[in-house]
Order: structure tokens, then sequence, then C-alpha cells
């Protein structure tokens, strides 16, 4: 008993610790149908900008603010290559990404950087005797409100565009929309959310590392095939409940995987096939079963 | 001072004008070809324009100049007396409304009906954080989805990949017509639906347009569509114009007398329309 709530303890607070990054790859892939390989970098991004502020000595929500800046800031540049430079969307995502990969040493000066020493935002709930639970409602709530600003966002008029965009590019232009415009803000957005999940990973596992991002796009991509898959989520408000829900059981899944001995180094391994069948098996199915439409993946 | 005048003339009584429109696809390759070859045209307002002309006649790429999704060669456009030759597509949206013949590029799949028709409600229009969907855009749809005759006023959350073709492309003409275009291009908009369906949408496009006094220019590969509908008829062939017809002539032109006198440079598709009954 006590093992089978340790395991949904450690699922739940994790889950809900990821699950930004499954929101911010729902607006690019679901939303905007762009894929988007950024976010491996803007992950770390997110960490190092706020590992490093608070060593400088800033409030650790200074350090959480900025990264989310800095984050919406390598989204647009990925946008900006696509739509002005006209380069690939995935080689686009790629090399930002790549030079992310830089930034992210510099911006840190090392390869890892500790802030077991240092006050963060998770500080104040080292002293409660329900730690578990405060962090845990403390994620909850930033996720929440996450969702719920980006459900509201996308139907707004502007929403309505972005999500059109995704949808049929030519007809919204058509209707006087700038679609690139749409694109870069789009990413932006996405890869914000993705940098403030990397904020508050880092603060709360108590360390930024430069490899803390790698397979991070692979993993919130099978959150999301989890959760529409579970939930057969058609509505905005759905699509990013199911992204929320599938991080917690992928989450659940990746412990319960360890916890019966499937190796930490296996992980993306384990993650990769998770989506390579859940995408491939309609296919190998005889007859005409619908493949999961999911737009973008 | 040619131009003065022209822009004077314009303002009083065109809505649309080509002047010397050239296009040339493949330039310097071996198939290099002209695909609009020097076309001049003025519209005025008000006016419903029928296009034919057998395939690589160059229809769709008039279109598709007058509406910018690609920059012409050679020549200039002029709409309501205001040049935009090099304007983006997207900025020319305000003057335009533009149908497609596949159903599904007019609209959004994804979202709903009363979604899909608020985009185009903000046609050219700058666009907010005010929500999407008003309460008061509502009402209207649901007022404007009835004359449709569809049942669509009753749909409104549906998602528009739950409707039939047909739906989609009266859903389609509603939306190029829910804030008034200078001008509406229509692209063979009936030719991929069934008969009845083709009918019922020429129908609802003859209505809206009179109703509304929409300058139009429709292509169509049907004959019948061509003579029965609009006030004028242009037949292209080769990027060029062959004829412009229109008033009183237009009016007694009947589907022989087009193939007799131009039989030999429209193709089969065209030609094996039926004459029109009774």
């Amino acid at each position: 008993m006590d093992i089978l709530s340790g395991i949904l303890q450690i699922s739940l607070e994790q889950g809900l610790a990821y699950a930004l990054v499954a929101l911010g790859i729902v607006i690019s892939f679901r939303i905007l149908a762009f894929p988007d390989l950024t976010v491996d970098g803007s992950f770390v991004l997110g960490g190092a900008v706020v590992a490093r502020m608070i060593v400088l000595g800033y409030q650790p929500l200074t350090g959480v603010v900025l990264a989310i800046l800095i984050g919406f800031s390598a989204g647009c540049a990925t946008g900006l290559l696509n739509t002005r430079l006209k380069i690939n969307s995935l080689l686009a995502g790629i090399l930002i990404m790549t030079i992310l990969y830089s930034v992210n040493l510099r911006v840190m000066g090392r390869s890892n950087t500790p802030l077991l020493n240092y006050i963060t935002v998770f500080t104040p709930f080292e002293q409660m005797e329900i730690r578990w639970l405060s962090v845990t409602l403390f994620f909850g709530g930033i996720v929440l409100a996450s969702k719920f600003l980006a459900d509201l966002f996308l139907h707004t008029q502007v929403g309505l565009a972005m999500r059109a965009t995704g949808d049929n590019e030519q007809m919204i232009r058509t209707l006087g929309v700038n679609t690139d415009n749409m694109t870069v803000l789009g990413l932006g957005i996405s890869n914000a959310l993705v940098a403030l999940s990397g904020a508050l990973v880092a603060q709360h596992q108590g360390f930024a590392d430069i490899g803390m991002g790698i397979g991070m796009i692979v993993a919130g991509l099978a959150s999301i095939i989890i959760g529409e898959t579970l939930l057969r989520a058609r509505s905005v408000g759905m699509i990013t409940f199911a992204a929320i829900l599938g991080s917690c059981i992928y989450r659940l899944v990746i412990t319960i995987g360890l916890w019966l001995g499937l190796a930490p180094t296996d992980l993306k391994m384990a993650t990769g096939a998770m989506v390579i069948l859940a995408l491939g098996f309609p296919a190998l199915k005889k007859g005409k079963e619908e493949r999961i439409h999911l737009r973008g993946i | 001072m040619l131009f003065a005048l022209c822009g004077f003339w314009n303002n009083m009584e065109e809505m649309l004008v080509l002047q010397n429109l050239r296009k040339i696809f493949n330039r310097n390759t071996i198939d290099e070809k002209a695909a609009i070859d020097g076309i001049g045209l003025g519209v005025s307002k008000g006016e419903f324009i029928t296009v034919i002309g057998s395939n690589g006649a160059g229809k769709t790429t008039l279109l598709n100049l007058i509406a910018g999704t690609y920059p012409p060669d050679e020549g200039k456009i002029f709409i309501d007396g205001r040049e935009l030759t090099l304007f983006p597509e997207y900025r020319r949206a305000k003057y335009l409304g533009r149908i497609f013949q596949n159903p599904l590029m007019g609209t959004a799949s994804s979202m709903t009906i009363e979604e899909n028709l608020s985009m185009a409600e903000l046609r050219g229009k700058p666009r907010g954080l005010s929500w999407g969907v008003t309460k008061k855009g509502r009402e209207r749809f649901r007022e404007l989805l009835k004359t449709l005759e569809l049942g669509l006023e009753n749909r409104l959350r549906d998602r528009v990949s739950l409707l039939s073709g047909g739906q989609r492309q009266c859903l389609t003409l509603l939306m190029a017509t829910l804030s008034l275009p200078k001008l509406l291009l229509l692209d063979e908009h009936t030719a991929s639906l069934d008969p009845k369906t083709a009918e019922k949408v020429i129908d609802l496009t003859d209505r809206i347009v009179r109703e509304n006094e929409l300058t139009t220019i429709m292509i169509t590969h049907n004959m019948n569509q061509a003579i029965n509908f609009g006030d004028r008829m242009i037949m292209l062939h080769e990027g060029k114009i062959q004829f412009d017809i229109e008033g009183k002539e237009k009016k007694h032109l009947t589907v022989e007398e087009v193939v007799k006198r131009f039989g030999e440079k429209l193709e089969d598709e065209t030609l094996l329309c039926k004459p029109v009954e009774g």
C-alpha cells in the first residue's frame, strides 16, 4: 500500500511538473500543426536562466519570469527562421535547439548548476509537514492556471486565427490574417510554457543541467497521445486537459516501469517505442482502421 | 496625367481594373508558358461576370493574380481605384472574398460553424483579444444560416468536418459575403458537388450576389451556368480574352451558338454539358 501510494505521489508530482511541456507542445504541434523541436533546448533554457539568476542572488520569482520571456524569444526565433527565412520547420527547430545548447552553457557558465543551497520558489514548502501535498498543489495550480489561460486565449479573435492557421492556412490568409505572425506568436507562447516548466523543474530537483531537456519532445508527444487516445478530445478545453492527464499517466507508467526494474538508462528508448507503437499500430492493422488523427503529430 | 485620369475613371465606374497583365511560368526553361498573356479588363460595380475556357486557358491563374497568391510579371491591378498589384494576399483580404472548387479549402474543419463565421466576419479587420464568438454574432449567424435552409442554424457548435461538401460550400459562400467584399471571386465552386447540390449552391450564389449587388467573377466549367448566370461572359484561351459578351447579346446566347462559334477552342468536358432544358 505504501509503495502504491508512493508511486502515485511521485507520478502525480512529476506529471504536473512536466505537464506544461505537454501544454506547450499542444500549441505548436496540435494547434499550429508545426512540429517544433526547439523544446529540448528551451526547456533547459528555462532551467539555466532561473539557475543563473538565483546564483546571482535575484529573487527566484524574478528568475522564473525572465525564463518565461527568454523561452518566448527562443520560440519566436524558430518561427522567424521558418516564416521569414523559409527554413523547413523541423530544421528551424533543430537549428535553434542546437544553438540553445551553446547558449545554455554560456548562461550557466558550466554544464550543471546546483541549487540546493539557495532559496528557490520551493523553499517555503520545505518547512511544511505536508510537503508533497503543497508542492503538488503548487504545480497543479500553475498548470491549471496555464491551461485556462491558454483555453481563453484560443477562443479570442487572435486565438481563432491561430487555430485556423494550423487548420487551413490558405483560408485564414484570404480572411486577412498574417499567418506568419501567428506562427511566430504561437511558437513563442509554446516555448514560454516549456521554459516555465524547465525553470520550475530545475528548482524542484535542485539543479539545472545541460542534459535535462533531452527527449523532452518525445515525452511530451507520448503524453499528448496517451491523453487524447483516452479522452478522444476534440474541443480546445479537452485537448489541453488531455495533455495534462496524459502527462500524469505517462509519468505513472514510467514510475511503475522503473519500480519493476526498467533501467533508467533505457527510459528514452521505452518512451520512443511507446510513441512509435501508438502512431504506427493502426497502420499495421489490416482494414480501414482509422489512424488516431492528431494534427501535427 | 493619364494615371490621374485612370484613377478618376476607376473611382467613378470600375470596381476592378486589370491593365495588360502578364504571368509567365517556368521562365527561361523549355516549359516556359505565358499563362496570362496581356489581359486588360474593366469590371463595373455590381457586375457579375462568368468566365469559361478550357484547361490551361489561364482562368485560375487570373483569379490568383487578382487575389495576390502570386504577383504578375507585368501589368497592374486596381480594385476600387486603388492599386494593389504587389500587395500580399492577406492585405487584399478586406477587398476580396474567394471560394475555391474544393469545399475543404474554404473552412477550417476542426473548428465550429460559429467560429468559422466569426473569423469571416472579421475579414481584413484587426483582431484583438476580445471573444472570438460573441452572443450578438451568434444570433446574427443563426438568422443568416436559416436562409440556407440546411438546418445549420441549430448546429452552430458543430465542427465543420461533420458537414457534407455541399453544406460546407454553402457555409463558405455565407462566410465570403458576411462582411461584404468589394469583389467576389468564385473558382469553379460548384464543380466538385453532385448536380443537385451544385444547382442549390449556384442558385444561392446568384441570390446572394444579386441581393448584395456584389461585383463577382465566376469561373465555371459548366456552359449552362456561364450562360444562364451573370451579366457578362468572358472566354479565355491561351492566356488571352477570346471573347467578351454582355447585355442583350449575352442574354440571348445559347450553348449551341457558343459551340458553333468557338467549339474548337473548348474542351470536351465543357461541350458535354447538355443544353438548357425547356
